[in-house]
């Protein structure tokens, strides 16, 4: 029988994946928002078996405006690469450190 | 739970009338030929006039707490206040930020209406009556300043600094979201009216709502800018137009300053033994390192932005008093703060022109000597922000200290404070460089009548406002029982 404790560990380990991949990813920004995206999924695994074990629909509709926001962070986030993208020709992690300090 | 009639909207009138503004306002920007810019300027203007009479208006019993929205917003007196502010911080922040777009050719509709929309993110932080609620508040207001950051397409570190912004952003919001689905998962509530009568003191040691205090706190102090989550705040500040770094320096502080205290000190009031400990080490953390990283930055953007981690250690310091005094002095800092920051980046919007950012520490050399009106208003500035009687900067810091020494940890106090002298070399720096040092480059003082008498009028008041520090304090304190 699956029970509340198996949701809750695979979404720390999807989260763990996401946080992990933040910060391993040295390579391409795209990464980094598919990464976002997975650290929200995670989170939203444990607001639905939470919802479903204390028996409250309220978590489940948390889930639907964490969707919606992460739709709209997606799109911000993609313009703000494509104006980066513009200006450096080049996506890659690693040349975002023209500030120091 | 009251029902979802008209007069349960009404609570969140203020909200609702900015949001049609905004809508109304971009609409008819979309028409608005080149040069007739100025209509959504004044336009914006207008909505935050508004916006201030319809929150002010929307007074209703004063002293007392509602819900509406089936107990998801909530309209008391330090929501009032902190909106009312936040409206004539970003009212300023237009007036400040005006000519310095014009130069630049950003003196777009979409930075009104984009600010306008953070405005609206403060209000419904501002107002937060459930966790939902807060989140919601807290996207819309970073979503706007991932936005207003990446706002120059020309330039070459905008960008950058807006994708930097964005991932710690979103990070920040990921556990702040894994923090709230624990406190769900253990009380079965987003409220936080439900939270502060559910969450007691015997909760203390319970260890899946410590894990989920953790994540929140962590994703707050990444919002805030508190070390260890601070990265993100020199190079936002570095990279952004000064005129969104005016923008991102002040007003936002209000609203966090809401997130911290109705969930920390109101939801979870009641377990407060729990994360007043965790709130201290963060305060005393960024304290340290803004004092003494700030002392070795040559650009005056980052210096601010190292300035603002300090001030923001002080606002936490009040939270993690963990008792109402200590609440009271936390807004107090938080309210004189925001006009103390306003000033400052207005001097160094004050000072640039086309082609020429002044945001050097150097770029202020001699300014006494071109400019001693402004010089003298820069002093004011700095004194208050390092903490020097009569300026009110002063009084704030004094504030927070004695609630910190009231909660009993006088040793935290000493400590805040020995950095805070050390803090204070950097403000002074500025002041010796514009008062003693010979002036570099032929930078004189441009921006209109209204931007000087206005950042006149912002400097006299931290010294003004010193002298009228109590009454000021008094008038605060009501808000916070």
């Amino acid at each position: 029988m699956i029970g509340l404790p198996h949701y809750l560990t695979l979404a720390g380990i999807v989260f763990s994946i996401a946080v992990a991949g933040i910060f391993l990813n040295r390579k391409n920004v795209i990464v980094l928002l598919m990464c976002i995206e997975l650290m929200l999924l995670a989170v939203n695994f444990n607001f639905v078996a939470f919802s479903h074990f204390l028996g409250d629909l309220s978590g489940q509709v948390f889930v639907f405006f964490i969707l919606t926001v992460a739709a709209a962070e997606a799109a911000i986030g993609l313009a703000i690469l494509v104006v980066l993208f513009r200006e450096r020709r080049s996506i890659d992690v690693e040349e975002l450190d023209t500030m120091r300090g | 739970m009251s029902s979802m009639s008209l007069a349960g909207i009404a609570i969140a009138m203020p909200e609702i009338y900015l949001l049609g503004a905004i809508s109304l306002l971009l609409l008819v920007d979309l028409f608005l030929p080149e040069r007739l810019r100025q209509v959504t300027y004044i336009g914006a203007l207008g909505t935050l006039v508004l916006t201030a009479y319809v929150v002010a208006l929307s007074a209703g019993s004063f002293g007392g707490r509602e819900y509406g929205l089936s107990g998801m917003y909530v309209r008391d007196d330090l929501a009032r206040l902190l909106k009312l502010v936040t409206c004539a911080t970003v009212a300023a922040t237009f007036l400040y930020g005006r000519d310095y777009l014009i130069a630049r050719g950003l003196f777009k509709g979409e930075f009104f209406v984009i600010s306008l929309l953070a405005v609206l993110g403060i209000f419904v932080m501002a107002s937060a009556g459930s966790l939902l609620t807060m989140y919601l508040g807290i996207e819309i207001l970073a979503l706007s300043q991932y936005t207003l950051v990446a706002f120059d397409r020309e330039s070459p570190v905008a960008a950058e600094s807006a994708m930097k912004y964005f991932v710690l952003g979103a990070i920040a919001s990921g556990m702040i979201l894994y923090g709230i689905s624990i406190i769900y998962g253990v009380t079965g509530t987003f409220s936080l009216g439900e939270l502060s009568v559910g969450v007691t003191a015997d909760l203390v040691h319970n260890v899946g709502l410590l894990f989920g205090v953790a994540f929140l706190l962590a994703g707050i102090a990444f919002k805030f800018g508190a070390v260890p989550f601070h990265m993100w705040v020199p190079d936002v500040y570095h990279g952004a137009p000064t005129a969104v770094t005016l923008f991102l320096g002040a007003a936002p502080k209000l609203a966090y300053f809401a997130l911290i205290f109705r969930v920390l000190a109101q939801g979870l009031g009641g377990m407060s033994g729990a994360w007043d400990g965790m709130v201290t080490v963060l305060a005393l953390l960024s304290i340290g390192l803004g004092s003494l990283v700030g002392l070795s930055q040559t650009n005056i953007k980052r210096l601010l932005a190292y300035s603002t981690i300090a001030n923001v250690g002080f606002v936490l310091l009040g939270i993690g008093a963990g008792t109402p005094d200590g609440y009271r002095a936390a807004l107090f800092y938080t309210i004189t703060y925001v006009l103390m920051a306003l000033g400052s980046f207005a001097t160094i919007i004050l000072l640039s022109r086309k082609g020429f950012e002044s945001d050097r520490i150097d770029d202020f050399k001699g300014l006494a000597r071109s400019s001693p009106w402004f010089a003298w208003m820069m002093l004011f500035l700095m004194m208050s922000t390092a903490g020097i009687p009569p300026f009110v900067g002063f009084f704030s810091k004094l504030y927070v200290l004695q609630a910190v020494v009231g909660a009993g940890h006088p040793w935290v106090a000493g400590i805040a404070l020995v950095f805070s002298v050390i803090a204070a070399f950097y403000y002074l720096k500025i002041v010796k460089v514009m008062f003693f040092d010979e002036p570099e480059t032929d930078a004189v003082v441009s921006g209109g009548p209204a931007l000087r008498f206005l950042l006149s009028l912002n400097a006299l008041a931290t010294l003004a406002l010193g002298f009228t520090s109590t009454a000021l304090l008094a008038a605060i304190a009501h808000t916070i029982r």
